[in-house]
């Protein structure tokens, strides 16, 4: 009996292994490759036969050395997706905890049906939003400019659902310990629901981070003029013929994204649990 | 007196947290709300903008396109293949974790990193797995299978199936856990006493405790799949091969040219879809007993 429920768990380990491993593969290809030399990387994968193979043989630096030094274009490109990001991660964050302490702590009229707005918008595709702020921004003539992509990512409903039901979880007891001691509204805000719910707010912040870190159809449709494009849509342009170069670029682009996720994947996790709607 | 103190102090109450959610609430009206109006008065008028109604015309003109038709269509094969199939990976990885073996976080915590990767980076994997010359082609020569084309052929479809399912699993892991979770423990320890073989407790308790979860997960998985035009486009570029031509494409390709009456008319169909899918989760949800938001 003992002996079956071992077999079982290696059955299952191996399983697991071959799903990780399945995730992980695509980035330590990009990793390794982003070391070949140009010619290796030709020779493996452009020319004829492939060459498979995950251990570079000609270790090399050039390609780093190239988009980090030689060329500030790539790296140009990186701070500007980089401040694009960030503005839109401060701006939904303010709007997502004034919002998300007055919907999770505070009762009006009509809370309960903006709420359900508040989800609705949430679950809706790009494909559905983009028409709406398309047409508002021709309107304000802002068509091609970078708040065409800011706005709707720092009014985007999801920080606002997400501290909402982090913040639901706060004792009421807490914040009329506070009030008796005389702070006001704002202060209570800022001193006990933000640092009660730390680690919602941690994960509003990986979740909107790679949200926009990665956007795609926003800055193709709003922005018109590619040389606007952040990183995640000019990365696709990068030409395929220096091969060792879009190794090097993909791995720019994952290096923001990959170190939020060594800091906060427990707060992505629980993030992703706090959408459950059940 | 005193009651009047207290309505007066509520009402303060109430402003208060009206006014902390007055930000977001304007950025919902005029970003979303008015505008989702005005493209409502635009899908019922003349595309010329003089005004003119012309009543449900615009939308029996996107029905009948070829383009739109082969957009929905393909959404609704992409729709019905790729989101069982995540949810039964997704929930059958989650059951081998549920155990809570050793590694129970580790392996967790690798499943979303997908999530996280920017799709242009990755894409360039995918082009060397799935081009002419490419990786699993040769894999299929050594097996002794003919290779075929993946990326300009109707296997494009299959390709994109297989990367939305690599994307977007490790968010359905932890939503099917965290239903696998909420079981309480004790439910399993009573079966077990009583007998109940590991198959019969699936089938009598897992299973059904997790269906609302998985009603959710459905919803959300279909939510995703819209996502997958990140895939597709930088993959296969804006006009791909027929069989991964869907509603994204549709609209993004309607916004090249600022087709107005057809984005309009898309989008409202989209919003349709996805509002009655979420009212029926609600109702779902209503009738299992669960009332609070």
């Amino acid at each position: 009996m003992k002996k079956k429920s071992k077999c079982i768990d290696i059955i299952i380990y191996a399983v697991l292994i071959l799903f990780g491993a399945a995730a992980l593969f695509p980035v330590i290809f990009i990793a390794a490759s982003s070391l070949m030399d140009e010619s290796e990387v030709i020779r493996s994968y452009v020319v004829g036969d492939m060459d498979f193979h995950i251990i570079p043989r000609s270790f090399s630096l050039n390609g780093y050395l190239e988009v980090f030094l030689y060329t500030p274009a790539y790296l140009m490109k990186f701070w500007k997706s980089m401040l694009l990001s960030t503005v839109i991660l401060a701006g939904q964050l303010v709007i997502s905890c004034l919002g998300g302490y007055g919907f999770a702590k505070f009762s009006f009229r009509g809370k309960n049906v903006i709420f359900f707005f508040v989800i609705i918008l949430m679950m809706m595709p790009l494909q559905v939003t983009l028409v709406p702020n398309y047409i508002v921004f021709e309107r304000l003539g802002l068509i091609g400019s970078y708040a065409s992509v800011i706005l709707p990512g720092v009014f985007s409903t999801f920080g606002v659902f997400l501290l909402t039901q982090f913040f639901s979880s706060i004792p009421n007891s807490i914040i009329e310990a506070a009030k008796l001691d005389g702070a006001n509204q704002i202060q209570i805000l800022c001193r006990i629901i933000v640092p009660y719910a730390k680690s919602g707010v941690a994960s509003l912040c990986i979740l909107n981070f790679i949200d926009t870190w990665n956007m795609v159809e926003q800055p193709l449709i709003f922005l018109k003029d590619s040389t606007k494009y952040p990183l995640s849509v000019f990365l696709a342009n990068v030409s395929r013929e220096n091969l060792s170069i879009s190794f090097v670029c993909g791995i720019l682009a994952i290096l923001p994204v990959f170190l939020l996720f060594l800091y906060l994947k427990d707060s992505l996790i629980s993030g992703i649990e706090n959408t459950n709607l059940k | 007196m005193n009651k009047m103190k207290t309505s007066k102090l509520a009402r303060k109450e109430s402003l208060t947290g009206f006014l902390f959610c007055l930000p977001s609430i304007i950025g919902m009206l005029v970003f979303f709300v008015v505008p989702f109006c005005l493209c409502l008065y635009m899908s019922f008028t003349e595309s010329t903008g003089n005004g003119r109604f012309m009543g449900l015309k615009n939308y029996a003109e996107v029905l009948k396109s070829a383009a739109f038709r082969l957009a929905a269509g393909n959404t609704l094969k992409f729709i019905v293949i790729a989101v069982p199939a995540i949810i039964l990976v997704s929930l059958f990885i989650a059951l081998l974790l549920y155990k809570k073996l050793r590694g129970y976080h580790f392996f967790r915590t690798l499943f979303v990193f997908p999530l996280v990767l920017p799709t242009a980076s990755v894409v360039l994997f995918f082009q060397i797995i799935f081009a002419e010359t490419g990786l699993l082609n040769h894999v299929l020569e050594f097996l002794g299978i003919t290779p075929t084309e993946w990326i300009n052929s109707p296997n494009a479809f299959y390709v994109l199936v297989i990367l939305y399912i690599w994307k977007n699993s490790g968010y359905n892991i932890i939503l099917s856990l965290s239903a696998l979770n909420a079981i309480p423990k004790s439910y399993y320890e009573a079966a077990d006493i009583d007998g109940a073989s590991k198959s019969v407790q699936f089938f009598k308790i897992t299973f059904p405790l997790i269906m609302p979860y998985t009603f959710f997960i459905t919803v959300i998985s279909i939510i995703n799949s819209f996502k997958s035009f990140r895939e597709a486009f930088l993959l296969f570029g804006s006009h791909p091969n027929k069989s991964i031509y869907m509603l994204q494409h549709f609209m993004n390709n309607n916004f090249q040219n600022l087709n107005y009456i057809r984005l309009a008319v898309g989008a409202i169909m989209i919003f349709i879809a996805i509002f009655l899918l979420i009212l029926i989760m609600f109702r779902l949800r209503v009738k299992s007993g669960d009332t609070e938001l």
